[in-house]
């Protein structure tokens, strides 16, 4: 698998990491994984809440980094 | 115009709270510990005060402890139930969602809860069965999203691993019958009517509980007269006020979802609180959303993390992986009206879309 897309949201306060998310992800194909960098600790709920309520997937936590794969 | 919709924070003083109040001030100013004659009458009242809330909680009039506010009678629950245990164990077993209060009161090991924010049972069953065990937590119901905990189940799983178990009764003090099978329970007076500064903590006869206090602080002897007179007002009218207050609850969890797009309406939407309701809005900002309500005159509370001194999200919302930002409580209470209630609905989809078309979310 190639590497993720990166979505650099560190420095930003929720819901803005959530926000910026919602922007980029219908900007990948389908399938493609992004990376979001957040180190707001907001972020670790509300990334994968976001998902759960928009239908797409959380893969995980990867360092300082929330990966979502888009599926619709 | 202006609403109060944050009971849970602090009941509005009940009529009969401060009648006692005053009437107290008169007569129960006196040391209720001297010996003289006149501080008699001072005694008789902490006698009748004690003895009236003994019989509102159910308890013994020997089995109750006066304590500054509920923050102190959580922590002398924890840790003199930790203390009175150290020969059998040190860790302390509680759910994750417990008040802060509780969390804060000493180190131990959390036991996870579902989306709803009900404990898991079978994984509390397993941490109070380890060796060690010192004390149990499980709190009657939450405070930030209304969700009723299976305490009944929880004290018998405690029971059989012959672990106490405390109740933190403090938002369901009030409201109706309270658990059963505990061996410490404490309340807050304040979140029933009563006057801020009276905690209580129950310690059941047969409970290993040291004091952790060097000495016991005499009790605020008007404020304990007030608690104990509110309180027996309360638990009179708890059915009705509930029958009341639960319909005007779940009016506002089916019109927020239906009215507000993008909304997540979180708790356990059976097992609950008559009186408190909790939702997060995606995309907003949870301090602008208090403070544009604020603006129309509503009063709410919020767990979203940019209302918080720590900055942090609730622990409540994260461990039920709920949506944390655009987060609001509301809590009522027994002078709220149903019109105060359709007010809030009202107002409520314009604010939210409006927060959300100044910071360019709309349709996101």
């Amino acid at each position: 698998m190639s590497d993720p897309e990166i979505l650099d949201c560190r420095g930003l306060r929720c819901p803005l990491p959530v926000i910026e998310l919602a922007r980029r992800l219908p900007e990948l194909p389908v399938g493609a994984v992004l990376r979001v960098l957040a180190d707001d600790p907001a972020a670790a709920v509300d990334i994968p809440a976001w998902c759960r309520m928009r239908g797409q997937e959380y893969v995980g936590a990867n360092g300082s980094g929330y990966d979502v794969r888009r599926l619709i | 115009m202006s609403t109060y919709f944050d009971a849970a924070a602090a009941a509005p003083l009940h009529p009969v709270a401060r009648q006692a109040l005053i009437a107290a001030l008169d007569d129960g100013w006196l040391d209720p510990g001297k010996l003289y004659s006149q501080a008699r009458r001072a005694r008789q009242l902490l006698d009748a005060a004690r003895g009236s809330m003994a019989e509102s909680l159910g308890v013994r009039d020997d089995e109750l402890h006066f304590c500054a506010n509920g923050t102190e009678a959580a922590a002398l629950a924890v840790r003199g139930g930790l203390a009175g245990r150290r020969r059998f164990g040190v860790t302390f077993v509680h759910s994750a969602v417990e008040h802060s209060a509780v969390l804060q009161a000493a180190a131990g090991e959390s036991v996870p809860v579902d989306r709803l924010g009900r404990v898991d049972l079978d994984a509390f069953s397993t941490a109070v069965k380890a060796p060690g065990v010192a004390l149990a937590a499980l709190m009657s119901a939450n405070h930030e999203v209304g969700t009723v905990q299976p305490v009944d189940e929880a004290a018998a799983l405690c029971a059989d691993a012959g672990v106490p178990l405390y109740v933190d009764a403090a938002q369901s003090a009030g409201w109706g019958q309270l658990p059963s099978g505990w061996s410490l329970l404490s309340a807050s007076a304040h979140k029933w009517g009563g006057p801020p500064g009276v905690g209580v903590l129950v310690v059941r006869k047969g409970t290993r509980w040291l004091d952790p206090r060097p000495t016991a602080q005499p009790p605020n002897l008007p404020a304990v007269v007030a608690a104990a007179a509110s309180l027996r007002a309360v638990q009179n009218t708890a059915t009705a006020a509930a029958a009341r207050l639960a319909p005007l609850v779940e009016r506002v969890r089916t019109t927020v979802a239906a009215t507000v797009p993008d909304v997540e309406v979180v708790g356990d939407p059976v097992n609950r609180l008559p009186h408190l309701v909790t939702f997060s809005c995606l995309y907003v900002d949870g301090e602008a959303l208090l403070h544009a309500l604020d603006r129309q005159g509503f009063a709410v509370s919020s767990g979203s993390s940019c209302t918080a001194s720590t900055l942090r999200p609730s622990h409540v919302l994260e461990a039920m992986g709920v949506l944390s930002h655009g987060n609001v409580r509301i809590s009522l209470h027994r002078e709220t009206t149903s019109e105060e209630v359709d007010r809030f609905l009202a107002v409520l989809p314009g604010v939210v879309a409006e927060l959300r078309a100044q910071a360019g979310v709309s349709g996101l």
